[in-house]
């Protein structure tokens, strides 16, 4: 559906994107991920024809941005960073506007309107100016804007920006239900979102591809082993010596390094790495019973995007992943 | 069909705004302070030849609507900035400008969509005249056609000075900045034919016929002449042309 080929943007004195290549199928749902200023936004607003490559190609079906940037344009609905809204019009005269831009008329436009109003949960408020809406209502507003002359591609960026918790799960779960109808490309610096949404990763820093495949496969081909967590607590009430319960699990076969962690309220927490192909779970679980200890909890950590993003890049690990105390433990926190 | 949708959504957002009554009233009350200047001179005038014994006849037309139209002109000057200032620099402002460019719209659509709004909404403005012109008629009896001329000619001049307006719009996100430069250019454009009241050269005649308003004279007498027509049509053709070029450099400087 989306063909960029060898894609460069270069500004008076720096290069913005250099050297993009990506493909992207029908109906998929893809995280363009990278840091702030990694060329997210420039990359999207080539695809949207909003401004041209400076080299390279770029298709959307089968037409080129460059030669029928019409034929592109039409196919595509664009939610820019802040939503391209009017605060003097109504919601439902602000959706009859844009629908006659992307070339909508009549009964068609009327009927669009009402789904599009209707599937972004902007109906109640048709006839509300859109300069008093709150910030969520604005940004249902702007993707009921990019979906209405139903689009093949969806482009949208950074699309849970500035939202409330609340607000970014409503329209996270939006988008998910837009996906099928249309291919759709969402940029954000936020990694779990991507997890959420997204089939398919392209990460990008300082303008270069990072990777582009799916999560599954990007955090299998980063680790073949597994990393579990587990929390230990003493049956009795004597508590447990870290030490001891550290080299009782070291002594788990398969069992390559064991960290631990901050032990709360008698609970000792650990990270255990396996060696490659191994699956310790269920001999670590024996292990801590035959102990006599508790098993409070065990369960395998998938390597988080910050992890793989890191890994990617060569990134020094705590610049990125400052909110997490460790990096071992950052993974769980993340779903 | 794409220049009538935002032509449209131009207008409207113009009579939403504070900005189209304010330049009306402002408009109004300026043209109606002219008008009774006007009339009152010449009624004056009228009483003190009579008294004099004098039978010259007396012409509504040259001493009362000829003034006015020169003064109408010279307020468009005024009051143009202040309608195009927002037409670019707004949209770049907030980022709807992303919409319309990504839009399967061509920029010559937007450009004469939001030229045409601004050159409709100074004819609204021009309307609120009309309400002079008409007690004239009702009191005297003047000649009919002059005055459509000098408002043909008041359109064309707007027309001319907004699509300068529009051009500048493009340069900057920042209204207050678009309306100052606007009304600099307008002001520059106004004053250029002072030179040649007093200098005779080449140089000053080429600079006074750059000049919008000098061109208005002939119209404001109630004469259409070619000459001049061209003058304004080639200027709103320029106007619109720099206005499409510098749309198109922004993209690729974006």
């Amino acid at each position: 559906m989306i063909k960029v080929e060898g894609l460069t943007k270069r500004y008076a004195n720096h290069i913005a994107v250099d050297n993009i290549s990506f493909e992207v199928g029908r109906g998929q749902i893809v995280g363009f991920l990278g840091p702030n200023g990694a060329g997210k936004t420039t990359t999207m607003r080539v695809l949207t024809c909003f401004m041209p490559p400076t080299s390279g190609s770029v298709r959307v079906g089968e037409y080129d941005v460059l030669e029928q940037p019409m034929e592109v344009k039409k196919r595509i609905g664009y939610l820019p960073e802040t939503p391209p809204l009017y605060p003097e019009m109504e919601v439902g005269e602000y959706l009859d506007f844009v629908g006659r831009l992307k070339g909508l008329r009549g009964e068609s436009l009327a009927k669009r309107i009402d789904e599009v109003a209707e599937k972004c949960s902007v109906t109640d408020v048709k006839s509300k100016l859109i300069g008093k809406l709150s910030k969520g209502y604005r940004q249902r507003v702007g993707l009921a804007q990019a979906i209405i002359h139903n689009p093949d591609v969806l482009i949208l960026d950074e699309p849970t920006s500035g939202l409330d918790p609340q607000q970014i799960i409503e329209t996270r779960d939006l988008i998910k239900g837009l996906a099928g109808n249309h291919t759709i490309i969402l940029s954000t610096h936020i990694l779990p979102e991507v997890e959420q949404i997204c089939e398919q990763v392209i990460i990008i820093a300082k303008g270069k591809l990072v990777a582009t495949d799916t999560v599954a496969n990007l955090t299998s081909r980063l680790r073949g082993a597994e990393t579990v967590a587990l929390e230990v607590m003493p049956r009795s009430g004597a508590p447990l010596n870290p030490g001891e319960v550290q080299q009782r699990l070291e002594r788990v076969t398969g069992v390559s390094r064991v960290f631990s962690k901050a032990a709360h309220d008698g609970v000792l927490g650990f990270t255990v790495e396996s060696q490659q192909g191994q699956h310790v779970r269920p001999e670590l679980a024996r292990a801590v019973i035959e102990a006599g200890w508790n098993l409070n909890e065990l369960h395998a950590v998938g390597l988080s995007l910050e992890e793989i993003f890191l890994e990617l890049t060569g990134a020094p690990k705590q610049d990125v992943a400052a909110p997490h105390a460790t990096t071992i433990s950052a993974a769980g926190d993340n779903s | 069909m794409n220049t009538l949708t935002i032509f449209r959504k131009e207008l409207n957002s113009y009579f939403r705004s504070p900005i189209a009554y304010g330049v009306m009233a402002f408009f109004a009350l300026i043209t109606g302070y002219f008008f009774y200047i006007a009339v009152a001179y010449f009624v004056q005038m009228g009483i003190q030849s009579s008294m004099m014994g004098q039978s010259q006849p007396m012409n509504v037309n040259e001493s009362v609507i000829r003034p006015l139209f020169g003064n109408i002109s010279v307020i468009g000057l005024f009051i143009i900035p202040m309608i195009t200032m927002r037409l670019f620099a707004e949209e770049k402002r907030t980022g709807t400008i992303e919409l319309l460019i990504t839009s399967p719209v061509t920029d010559l659509e937007i450009i004469l969509g939001k030229w045409l709004a601004a050159v409709a909404l100074y004819a609204s403005i021009l309307l609120v005249s009309l309400l002079s012109m008409v007690t004239l008629f009702m009191y005297g009896n003047p000649d009919w056609r002059p005055v459509l001329v000098g408002y043909l000619g008041l359109l064309l001049q707007g027309g001319c000075l907004l699509a300068i307006g529009t051009f500048i719009s493009t340069w900057t996100r920042n209204q207050i900045v678009a309306g100052v430069a606007g009304f600099s250019v307008c002001l520059l454009l106004w004053v250029l034919d002072w030179l040649s009241s007093f200098q005779d050269s080449v140089g000053a005649k080429v600079v006074a016929y750059l000049s919008v308003l000098q061109h208005f004279d002939s119209f404001s007498k109630g004469v259409l002449d070619s000459k001049d027509i061209l003058y304004y049509l080639s200027a709103i053709f320029i106007g619109l042309f720099l206005t499409a070029r510098s749309l198109e450099s922004l993209r690729w400087r974006a």
